[in-house]
């Protein structure tokens, strides 16, 4: 039985393998750090030696100041706390409706035959330039800007999901079909699970679109979120300010898609795209 | 309780036809088999022959154009639609493992199970004894990428085996396996076999693997397929690697390629 090894000598490579990754993983841990610095120190000579006006470039250091204020400013957190409801809310709303419709198009081949032309229209329509008319029907609030997360996510999820579920193996179906599972279990048991690598793909796009359709619908309308507060800074000549703002964001971004990463590894373990991600 | 005059499988004008109306293709001509309890069968041809498309029919994955098909003396197909009771006799084993990816190896196995609503210990202690039937113990919490192809094809049989079928389908399942690996499966295939004292039909287009397993090889020719002769094999059981250079054991050998030079 040349094949039936024990497990233990089936250890040695994978645990190398596993080391090697580690190592690959550590290495943006140092890089990263290193090239902000050097980006840092560029802006700040620049600055310095052209003497650029504050109002267009602010030093690096006037900006770290302006965040640190920022985080002190229970304004400021109530405004990123309307930009995270804004985006999650969008993004749920997106995941909600993007995975089941994404589903049923995967397996009922005549409604994706009839829907398929609409969503190739709306994907190449610039949905943004749609942000004004969503302010229109959904008013100043937060509902016009949940929507606008919602529309931007939702195209992404739906057609990962859709090529998801299309992708199963046959060979899969077959086992299935062959052990007499009822619908629902060949969609709980295999086809649920073997398009989530496609879905959480779909997430980690949505994710990013979601806030970004949250900022541009607060930057168009209301007095609320983290858009808006970057146009009253720039409408102020605050530009410092307003470089913190954007700072504020790029986290804020960076942390949404972080979690889909963790998602990742909590719900797809035995996916490679778990083991070399964040 | 099974009757011995009763086959295992009984097939009778089964036909399979191909195709839309303008184009059919005969893949399987009128065909009638039967499959005693307990026996080791295995379907030999060429590519095109309709041996995959025959086993996938016995299998109900496919419905057979016209005849009757029988599993333990109940019909697999009426109008057109499969029985579950005559499924329940049957378990599977495909070229690919087709473990799924997502599931721990002792998972994959008690998937079946799983289906049928077993409750977790139990199907679990039921994946653990078959892993030691098919050798594979100590991989209960390893994913299938994590073994070899010839482990992943014993975890396959051991989900067949999960709910205890009377008759095992194998199609070309050591296939995608080296020679080496494929030669120890055999002799593990032939083990199982006289363990559990199931029925077995093996699709092949190996003629030493067919002669060294079956009691009865089956040979298909094809275009429409059909079967051309069938050879019993007397060897005893079991059956050493030892056995593949004896005389008796080439003579079959040879018979067989020269007829299926003739018909390929």
């Amino acid at each position: 039985m040349p094949d039936a090894a024990a497990p233990t000598n089936a250890a040695p490579p994978a645990a190398l393998r596993r080391q090697r990754l580690t190592r690959d993983a550590a290495l943006p841990w140092i890089t990263t750090p290193c090239v902000l610095l050097g980006l840092i120190a560029v802006w700040e000579f620049y600055v310095v030696e052209f003497r650029v006006s504050a109002l267009i470039l602010p030093r690096p250091g006037a900006v770290w100041e302006a965040w640190v204020e920022m985080l002190h400013s229970p304004r400021a957190w109530h405004h990123t706390g309307m930009t995270v409801y804004a985006t999650l809310a969008g993004f749920a709303w997106a995941a909600v409706i993007g995975v089941s419709l994404g589903v049923v198009i995967a397996r009922v081949r005549w409604l994706e035959l009839t829907f398929n032309p609409f969503i190739v229209a709306t994907q190449v329509i610039p949905k943004v330039a749609l942000v004004p008319l969503f302010v229109l029907w959904f008013g100043f609030g937060i509902t016009s800007k949940v929507v606008v997360a919602a529309v931007l996510a939702f195209f992404p999820i739906l057609t990962n999901t859709a090529l998801g579920v299309k992708s199963i193996e046959e060979g899969h179906r077959d086992v299935m079909l062959s052990l007499n599972a009822t619908r629902w279990q060949v969609f709980r048991r295999l086809e649920l699970p073997s398009a989530l690598p496609f879905i959480l793909t779909g997430f980690e796009i949505g994710i990013v679109l979601a806030i970004i359709g949250a900022i541009v619908g607060e930057y168009l309308g209301g007095n609320a979120g983290l858009g808006h507060l970057l146009i009253a800074r720039l409408n102020a000549f605050e530009t410092a300010d307003m470089f913190a703002v954007l700072i504020h964001m790029s986290i804020l971004g960076f942390l949404f898609y972080f979690s889909i990463g963790v998602l990742r590894k909590v719900l797809i373990p035995w996916h490679a795209s778990a083991r070399l991600k964040v | 309780m099974a009757d011995p005059a009763r086959p295992a499988i009984a097939l009778r004008a089964i036909e399979k036809w191909y195709g839309t109306r303008d184009a059919p293709v005969h893949a399987l001509a009128a065909t009638d088999l039967e499959v005693p309890e307990g026996e080791f069968l295995v379907l030999l041809g060429p590519s095109g022959c309709g041996k995959t498309t025959l086993l996938r029919m016995i299998g109900g994955l496919i419905p057979p154009t016209a005849g009757e098909l029988l599993v333990e003396g109940r019909r697999l197909w009426r109008a057109g639609q499969r029985q579950g009771e005559a499924l329940a006799d049957l378990g599977m084993v495909f070229q690919d493992a087709n473990l799924f990816p997502w599931l721990t190896i002792e998972d994959n196995i008690a998937l079946p199970l799983e289906l049928k609503g077993w409750p977790r210990e139990r199907r679990l202690q039921r994946a653990h004894a078959l892993m030691r039937l098919t050798g594979i113990a100590g991989f209960e919490r390893r994913w299938p990428r994590e073994l070899s192809g010839g482990m992943r094809q014993r975890a396959a049989i051991a989900r067949a085996l999960s709910y205890d079928p009377r008759i095992l389908l194998m199609d070309e399942p050591f296939g995608a396996l080296d020679a080496m690996t494929r030669e120890a499966m055999n002799l593990e295939l032939q083990r199982i076999w006289m363990q559990t004292g199931k029925t077995v039909v093996l699709v092949t287009h190996s003629i030493a693997e067919a002669v060294f397993l079956a009691d009865r090889v089956v040979l298909l020719s094809p275009r429409p397929g059909r079967v051309d002769m069938i050879i019993p094999v007397p060897f005893a059981r079991p059956r050493a690697p030892d056995l593949q250079s004896t005389p008796e054991f080439q003579d079959i050998v040879r018979r067989l390629r020269r007829r299926l030079s003739e018909i390929s």
